[in-house]
């Protein structure tokens, strides 16, 4: 169906099951190890075989030779793939460096070979025994190097209102100042895994993916072959974040030795691998402008982005939310991009905003202490109904100021220190800070099959994923709601290809179109109900697992003997949202703790306001943002993926190096849902919330860790070599 | 993983004896950190004799009022132990400060003394390094060196020792005692137990090829207020970017040793003894001759400014 106009009325009546807290329905198979992740499928395929991948010790060059002689004297060698003995395989649209094949290493760790074996211990000990010869290639891989090299004309123009320098040459307060945020690692807990099994010219891959679809479509590039002849299937996904978006190397390594070896292959990327040969978060340096009358009404604002990708990489968005998040009627967004040799970058939970607000709303807090202002006032006073950019559209649902006033006297900011650096309790100086958050909520298309079984059981299969989020639970909600059975009622499949095709998951669009797919989906249904009894549709009503038509009542499963009563629809978003501009707020207040003496860092509290339309289930949403809110944590005081500008590698690629939080890092965290239905989003009225929980979070730490300390920190992570020697003498 | 064997020894007489005749051979205590690297490769021993049923688990009332410590007391058992808790403080906060409660049940007393270093470009077998492979070059000098050596380095190796229970002993003049492939047993004072890097950083210890730790022996309580502040970027579970031991006498003599800062423990008696002119008389002392990188000159400022701090707690306590 198209979805052409905003929800007159609501998408069902006396709406009971969607924005309940409901438990998650596949939790008991998580906690009892029965969800099958995809290096577990053991049932899936017989005779499964092991690779181990053999990655690039250089960052850029050729590569002269591999001898897989020793590997293949090892026990239980099965067989290998060379990447020289492989033509380079065509990337998708959605990869920019190649995933295998050929004699180019365009990155560190790319993967050049696979050794099969019958173990996980014999393939990696066989595939360590393989030799290569490289040509090492010279090249770019500092992104502060190549932005000095880069031409003045190669500055993009993002977006342009008014006239910038003018106004912020007569602005009463002015603020200039430079950010940097690091490269991030995903790190969710399941590395990237496939197993993939050829029938003819037939490939089957189970893996973990967000997005079935691409993950097909890639496929069929990659090895150009026909999307009909590719079932994908990832119905469990430990974390994505965006590393699990495309298609990766383990399922073209799996797929190639499973063609090599005649049998199915499950390839997993071993820990220390991850880092290099899959994406990142870029990192960016960002200046930041702002002029401001002496009320705190900004006048003038300047946002620069700058960074870095592999020739033909997209840029790392981080300007995104200045374009419309505060107002002020002089603009001037600008981005510059460099050719930097690292690893690949690309997107990463919330991209553009993560980092782009982590510059921001420091540069906020600093600007509201220049005007001697309350940093929530300084943004109420900004706030904007109709969008700053020119376009001139009004948001469909803005109720930042809301989420700033609710958050400000739940974490009583009235009580906070005023006055930087001041604040102690015993050896630790204590500091409150406040940021806002925003995010973009886009619709995708997306599509579901919905049936009743003559059991009574309703089954639901569509492509969506679940990473983690809570799809299950929320899908099984919504076909309850719309069918009148209860959610225990209603199984749901997720991930594999031969359903119909979703939005996926990712940037913070899975929930509100996977569900309105759902709805679309049973509205398909309850239309074959009515010509199952010959009623009109609006004639129907579905409660209690009875259809009521009239004075006819029976239950819902007697429309399903004989077999399966099923329908499918997707839907599709009318261009009537392009008259707004739909994005989800929020405001994020943290109290941290520094020891005066040695730096440390303790996040004491930290709450998070989202306005983020109909919550469909506040008991998964809120496990979003307190996991975002911790993801926060990790980029505002550790998070750090440092690039070794000599050899063009991220050097700390491990858990032990690349540090994200741990439960000690992890205060009272408290979050409050502003109910905000929003009917421009969609059917359900739902936007996204997985990835506003991130947006702003950093920069409320590093404004709590100044006002403990008093010395500002403008580069990412906040650590204490960066302030130590401003702290007070002991 | 390379292919080894692998035989388990009945006493630590029979284990060191086992080591005669072999090369490659290493023992195995809890594993933690051997295995990993021989998953990666970076350590490739032929043979492993397993020492857990050497009986060596026991904590020990020494003669003249000390405690004797077996090799293999874990961890969690060491830092639980009443004598240690009462009588050596310290040790028990550097052991609790440590890894992560899974690993302390598994990694042992001996083991974690020879714990090997957390370097990335020692983990990263595409890199150089004289650690990994002797004469191959160091990677770490002149790349990211945030969390390396300040002092006592060398051009050849930047590496710190990761151990916290180490920094502990150093600052109670433990003993670590040791029997060879001939029986003989010795005692080495564990301030000469680690060595510098200098040109062979790859021999990290004193001990001998075929030498076992059957234990480590504390000197009597040496009383004083006792602590141990690791400092790291986050709560738990990380290495230290720099620790210090500290005991602290009611004159205000006292010692300090340093975790982080060096390939071992690092303690100087005549640093120590400036303690009484406040930690930045000790630190300039103790930490004369570094030699940091700009990455991690900040440890010299945080070594004394922990320090400071945990005589600015002792003075409020």
């Amino acid at each position: 169906m198209k979805y052409t106009e905003p929800a007159q009325k609501d998408f069902a009546e006396n709406i009971s099951i969607v924005g309940k807290s409901t438990e998650r329905i596949d939790g008991p198979l998580k906690t009892t190890g029965l969800a099958g992740y995809a290096y577990e499928r053991h049932d899936v395929a017989k005779g499964q075989l092991v690779g181990y991948p053999v990655m690039s010790a250089i960052a850029r060059g050729r590569i002269v030779s591999m001898d897989f002689s020793r590997a293949k004297d090892m026990p239980g060698y099965m067989g290998h793939v060379s990447a020289l003995d492989t033509k380079q395989l065509p990337a998708s649209n959605y990869n920019t460096a190649h995933l295998f094949g050929g004699d180019l290493v365009e990155h560190y760790h790319q993967a050049i070979g696979v050794v099969v074996a019958k173990t996980f211990e014999q393939a990696r000990a066989a595939a360590l025994a393989v030799s290569v010869e490289y040509a090492p290639e010279t090249a770019q891989h500092s992104l502060e190097e190549a932005l000095e090299t880069l031409p003045a004309d190669a500055t993009q123009e993002r977006s342009k209102v008014g006239n910038f320098e003018a106004a912020y040459a007569t602005a009463d307060v002015t603020l200039d100042e430079t950010y940097t945020t690091p490269a991030h690692s995903h790190a969710m807990m399941e590395p990237h895994a496939s197993i993939a099994k050829w029938d003819g010219d037939k490939l089957t891959v189970w893996t973990s993916n967000q997005m079935i679809e691409w993950n097909k479509q890639s496929l069929a590039t990659t090895f150009e072959i026909d999307a009909k002849n590719i079932r994908v299937d990832s119905p469990y996904i430990g974390g994505g974040f965006g590393s699990k978006l495309f298609l990766r190397s383990d399922a073209v390594m799996a797929a190639l030795a499973a063609r090599e070896v005649g049998k199915p292959v499950k390839i997993m990327l071993p820990r220390p691998y991850v880092a290099n040969n899959t994406t990142h978060r870029p990192a960016t340096i960002q200046r930041i402008r702002i002029g401001a009358s002496a009320d705190g009404t900004i006048n003038a604002i300047y946002h620069e982005g700058n960074s870095g990708n592999l020739p033909g990489g997209s840029p790392e968005n981080c300007t995104a939310q200045t374009v419309e998040f505060y107002g002020g009627k002089n603009r001037l967004i600008l981005h510059n991009q460099a050719e930097v040799f690292l690893p690949e970058g690309n997107a990463m939970r919330a991209p553009g905003e993560t980092s782009g607000l982590m510059a921001l709303e420091i540069a906020m807090d600093e600007l509201a202490e220049k005007l001697s202002m309350d940093p929530v006032e300084l943004r109420k006073k900004n706030d904007v109904q109709v969008s700053p950019s020119g376009s001139d559209k009004p948001f469909s649902a803005r109720n930042f100021v809301q989420c700033l006033d609710q958050g400000a006297e739940a974490f009583r900011w009235k009580d906070r220190n005023t006055a930087p650096g001041t604040q102690r309790d015993g050896m630790w100086l204590i500091g409150q800070g406040v940021a806002g958050a925003y995010r973009g909520s886009p619709m995708m298309k997306s599509g579901a099959r919905v049936g009743v079984k003559p059991s009574g059981r309703v089954l639901v299969e569509t492509d969506m994923t679940d990473i983690g989020t809570g799809s299950y639970t929320i899908i099984a909600q919504t076909a309850a709601e719309m069918l009148g059975v209860t959610v225990a009622d209603v199984d749901v499949d997720l991930g594999d290809s031969a359903h119909p095709v979703s939005a996926g998951s990712g940037g913070q669009w899975g929930a509100a179109s996977s569900t309105a797919g759902v709805y679309a989906a049973c509205l398909a249904l309850r239309q074959k109900i009515a010509e199952e009894l010959d009623v009109a549709e609006d004639t129907l009503q579905l409660e209690n697992g009875q259809v009521t038509s009239g004075s006819t009542t029976l239950p819902l499963k007697r429309l399903a003997v004989g077999g399966t009563l099923v329908a499918e629809d997707s839907i599709e978003m009318g261009d009537y949202r392009d008259d707004y501009v739909v994005s989800t707020f929020g405001a994020h207040f943290v109290e941290a703790a520094v020891h005066v003496a040695t730096g440390e860092i303790r996040i004491r509290r930290m709450l998070a306001v989202c306005d983020a339309g109909r919550i469909l289930n506040p008991l998964s949403a809120r496990s979003q943002v307190i996991g975002a809110m911790t993801m926060g944590v990790g980029a505002a005081i550790m998070e750090d993926l440092v690039p070794d500008t000599r050899h063009g590698f991220f050097a700390n690629h491990d858990l032990a190096g690349y540090e994200v939080p741990v439960h000690a890092d992890i205060p009272a965290q408290d979050v409050i849902f502003i109910d905000g239905k929003d009917p421009i989003a969609g059917p359900l009225q739902a936007k996204g919330v997985g990835e506003l929980g991130l947006c702003g979070v950093s920069a409320a730490i590093a404004n709590a860790i100044y006002n403990a300390t008093g010395v500002r920190v403008r580069d990412y992570p906040v650590t204490l070599d960066k302030y130590l020697d401003q702290l007070p003498a002991i | 993983m390379r292919a080894f064997s692998y035989t388990k020894a009945k006493s630590p007489q029979e284990a060191a004896q086992a080591t005669r005749n072999q090369t490659g051979v290493k023992f195995i205590a809890g594993g933690t950190n051997l295995l990993d690297l021989m998953k990666n490769e970076i350590e490739h021993p032929a043979h492993l004799i397993d020492i857990s049923g050497t009986g060596l688990d026991e904590i020990k009332d020494t003669p003249d009022g000390g405690v004797r410590i077996g090799a293999m007391v874990s961890n969690t058992a060491l830092a639980a132990h009443p004598r240690i808790r009462r009588d050596y403080a310290v040790l028990s906060r550097a052991l609790l400060a440590g890894a992560s409660g899974q690993l302390r049940n598994k990694a042992t007393t001996g083991g974690n003394l020879l714990q090997r270093t957390r370097c990335p470009y020692f983990y990263d077998t595409n890199m150089a390094c004289n650690k990994r492979e002797p004469g191959s070059g160091c990677s770490a000098i002149g790349g990211y060196t945030r969390s390396l050596a300040v002092i006592g380095g060398s051009s050849h190796c930047i590496a710190t020792h990761p151990s916290d229970m180490a920094v502990g002993m150093r600052v109670l003049d433990a003993v670590v005692e040791t029997v060879n492939d001939a029986g003989e047993t010795r005692s080495i004072p564990i301030e000469d137990f680690h060595r510098l890097p200098g040109d062979t950083p790859h021999i990290e210890t004193v001990l001998k090829p075929g030498e076992l730790i059957t234990g480590v022996t504390l000197p009597p309580p040496v009383g004083g207020k006792q602590f141990y502040h690791k400092v790291r970027d986050r709560a738990s579970y990380a290495f230290a970017l720099v620790s210090v031991a500290l005991i602290l006498q009611p004159d205000g003599t006292g010692r300090v040793a340093l975790g982080g800062m060096a390939h071992k423990p690092w303690r100087s008696r005549k640093a120590e003894a400036l303690l009484p002119e406040g930690a930045s008389a000790v630190m300039a002392r103790l930490t004369e001759g570094a030699n940091p990188t700009h990455e991690n000159a900040y440890k010299i400022t945080l070594a004394e400014r922990t320090l400071a701090g945990l005589l600015a707690q002792a003075r409020e306590q």
